[in-house]
């Protein structure tokens, strides 16, 4: 419950936001505070992974895309040469088809957005169990190329595949419809119903990942974190906290990918890229690490002024520099920078090493 | 397939596979003075044929090759002296986002520089259609040239590690960086001397590939992956391990093209990087008891 409370100020700046743009007339914000959302949903699932249990992963705009591609895939390529094998009649027995017209007038047979949405949350999530229980026995370097190795597989696999359109990637993706008038699109009359869907969606989220790092399964994190034979010593189970972890936050991104593909109308393969990954570490590492409040509010102002074009050509210099100048200055993150403490190391009365303490 | 088509798969792998031996050699170099793996070890390679193309224009090859290769190596120790050096005891996770932060801010200076396009330094010797048969194939001499350079540069190493008191030193480091310290050794030079070695090795291996494989400023992260591959392949840390395993990944790579899409050539040496890891993460040629000690 305090957890719900602790939230509630964040509700307000949404709707405070909203209400500010509509009153200065500058509703055009809403849509990329609405994949700024998105795009942090999967950060924060990342920073449980990272910041709490420890853990390096390289890989997840791989799940992002898995995600994205898979639900738009479904939702737009048509069924009908498939039309007699078992899964495809297993669907249709199951009321998950939707027959209708392209544009040129032939007729398509395609899977629900409801339908394609779980199914491509589930596959994420079994090719995260796959990948996960060999993966996470590494460590260190061996991890980050191990996981950075997967996502270059995923971004290769759209790359190079005909279903998943190659260097176009996938467009005109439906709206997905959540309830009877209300769809995930990118419609310009639903431009603030999607701003709230975005933000509902990450309010959850973070509520979720607030009440799990509160509790016994938190704690177990960071016990890894800290030291993962103490804590196997204390009893918990490391390999499959570390598992789960790795699970959870794919499902996180790849909710983000169905959700985002479905309001741009597309995705493609940038999205499954390696500097989208290194882009969502670098967030993390911003945001503080095992710290879901700073890496929310650094996923939404940094995705917002790179999507906002601030950076401009400088796009990925800038996440590049911020990382190294992150990494080397502020390890714990840029809201843990002490200014007095700085200042004194400054003037040279307070020569205290800090280094190693991260 | 016959002969001349396997002979001509061979020597196409063996061409790569020594360019990864290269790459190997220089993350196995820095690795072990500093236990660092440099996500950034292909952007010296990047860097090292496009500042030779650049200064192609104003002198003759050699000498574009040679100072290139200087430059790229004072652009190695000038990164380990801006980021690495005054880090004390930095934790793996650190280190990994901050190479990876060099890398990508290579990356984007070298397109701020060169753009996009695709270049290449000139054929060292003949032109793209001359060509040597050797046993039926044809192959360009080029090729020659890499194969070469690379033996050279392997054999170079050895003796600079075996018989030179810099090289014995740097050795030391490796073995035990405190022991090294107190034998009066300075460590934090051999770690500057390290990315020097490493990138030097490194610009040398991406002028004499740049005819045949070209430049662009976003060939380093393929390349570093296919490294590591190489490197963990051989078993982290060792030299003539690489080379063995470069030239089996070179081969592999080159004969999977008859079998699967070209596009698909990539997740190929990342799916035998994945089985490698999971299944022997000390190497094929690495001991198991060594290994105990280490941790992946």
């Amino acid at each position: 419950m305090k957890k719900l409370l602790s939230i509630l100020p964040l509700l307000v700046v949404v709707i405070g936001v909203h209400l500010l743009t509509s009153a200065t007339d500058t509703m055009y914000y809403l849509t990329q505070m609405t994949m700024s959302a998105y795009y942090s949903l999967l950060i924060i699932g990342l920073c449980v992974l990272m910041g709490y249990a420890g853990q390096i992963s390289l890989g997840h705009a791989g799940f992002f895309a898995i995600g994205g591609y898979l639900s738009a895939a479904l939702t737009t390529r048509s069924l009908i040469p498939y039309q007699d094998t078992l899964p495809v009649k297993l669907l249709d027995s199951a009321g998950f088809l939707l027959a209708g017209q392209d544009i040129y007038g032939d007729s398509l047979l395609v899977v629900t957005p409801w339908a394609a949405c779980i199914i491509a949350v589930v596959t994420a999530a079994l090719i995260a169990v796959a990948i996960g229980i060999p993966v996470l026995k590494l460590k260190g370097h061996y991890l980050a190329m191990a996981t950075l190795g997967f996502g270059i597989i995923v971004y290769r696999v759209a790359l190079a595949c005909e279903y998943f359109g190659e260097a176009d990637g996938i467009s005109e993706v439906p709206a997905f419809m959540l309830f009877p008038g209300l769809s995930v699109s990118g419609n310009f009359g639903d431009r603030v119903s999607n701003y709230y869907i975005a933000w509902g969606l990450l309010l959850i989220g973070m509520v979720l990942l607030l009440n799990l790092m509160d509790s016994r399964v938190g704690r177990a994190l960071r016990g890894i974190h800290g030291s993962e034979e103490a804590a196997d010593a204390m009893g918990v189970n490391t390999a499959r906290f570390k598992l789960q972890t790795f699970v959870l936050s794919a499902v996180f991104a790849a909710i983000a990918g169905v959700f985002l593909t479905h309001y741009n109308g597309g995705i493609g393969p940038s999205e499954a890229g390696v500097m989208k990954s290194v882009r969502y570490v670098a967030i993390v590492a911003v945001g503080g690490m095992a710290n879901l409040w700073g890496t929310l509010l650094m996923g939404i102002v940094l995705n917002f002024l790179s999507l906002r074009g601030v950076f401009g050509s400088y796009d990925d210099a800038v996440f590049g520099l911020i990382l190294i100048l992150i990494m080397l200055f502020a390890p714990n993150g840029i809201l843990s920078i002490n200014v007095r403490y700085c200042l004194k190391q400054l003037t040279g009365r307070n020569k205290q090493d800090r280094e190693g303490e991260v | 397939m016959t002969l001349e088509l396997a002979i001509q798969y061979l020597m196409a792998g063996i061409t790569y596979g020594s360019i990864y031996a290269i790459v190997a050699i220089g993350f196995n170099i820095i690795y072990n003075t500093t236990g660092i793996i440099n996500f950034a070890q292909g952007e010296f390679v990047m860097f090292g044929g496009m500042i030779a193309i650049t200064l192609l224009n104003f002198m003759p090859l050699p000498i574009a090759i040679f100072l290139a290769v200087a430059i790229t190596m004072v652009i190695g120790a000038l990164i380990e002296i801006c980021f690495i050096r005054w880090l004390k005891s930095p934790s793996v996770l650190r280190m990994i986002i901050i190479t990876i932060g060099i890398s990508i801010l290579s990356r984007e200076v070298a397109v701020h520089i060169w753009g996009e396009s695709i270049r290449s330094l000139p054929y060292f010797v003949g032109n793209e259609i001359t060509s040597i048969p050797i046993l039926g194939a044809r192959i360009s001499p080029q090729v020659l040239w890499v194969v070469l350079v690379s033996a050279l540069m392997v054999l170079c190493l050895g003796i600079f590690f075996k018989t030179t008191s810099v090289g014995r030193e740097m050795r030391a480091c490796a073995a035990n960086r405190k022991a090294a310290t107190l034998c009066g050794i300075n460590t934090q030079n051999m770690v500057t001397l390290s990315f020097i070695l490493s990138a030097g090795i490194g610009a040398l291996a991406g002028c004499v590939m740049s005819p045949i494989t070209y430049s662009q400023y976003d060939m380093g992260t393929g390349l570093a992956i296919k490294g590591f591959t190489v490197a963990i392949l051989g078993g982290l840390g060792s030299s003539g391990g690489a080379v063995a395993a470069g030239l089996l990944l070179g081969i592999i790579e080159a004969f999977s093209v008859s079998v699967v899409p070209l596009a698909f050539q990539d997740a190929i040496s990342i799916a035998i990087l994945l089985a490698i890891l999971f299944v022997r993460p000390q190497g094929l040629f690495g001991s198991k008891e060594a290994a105990g000690l280490k941790e992946y």
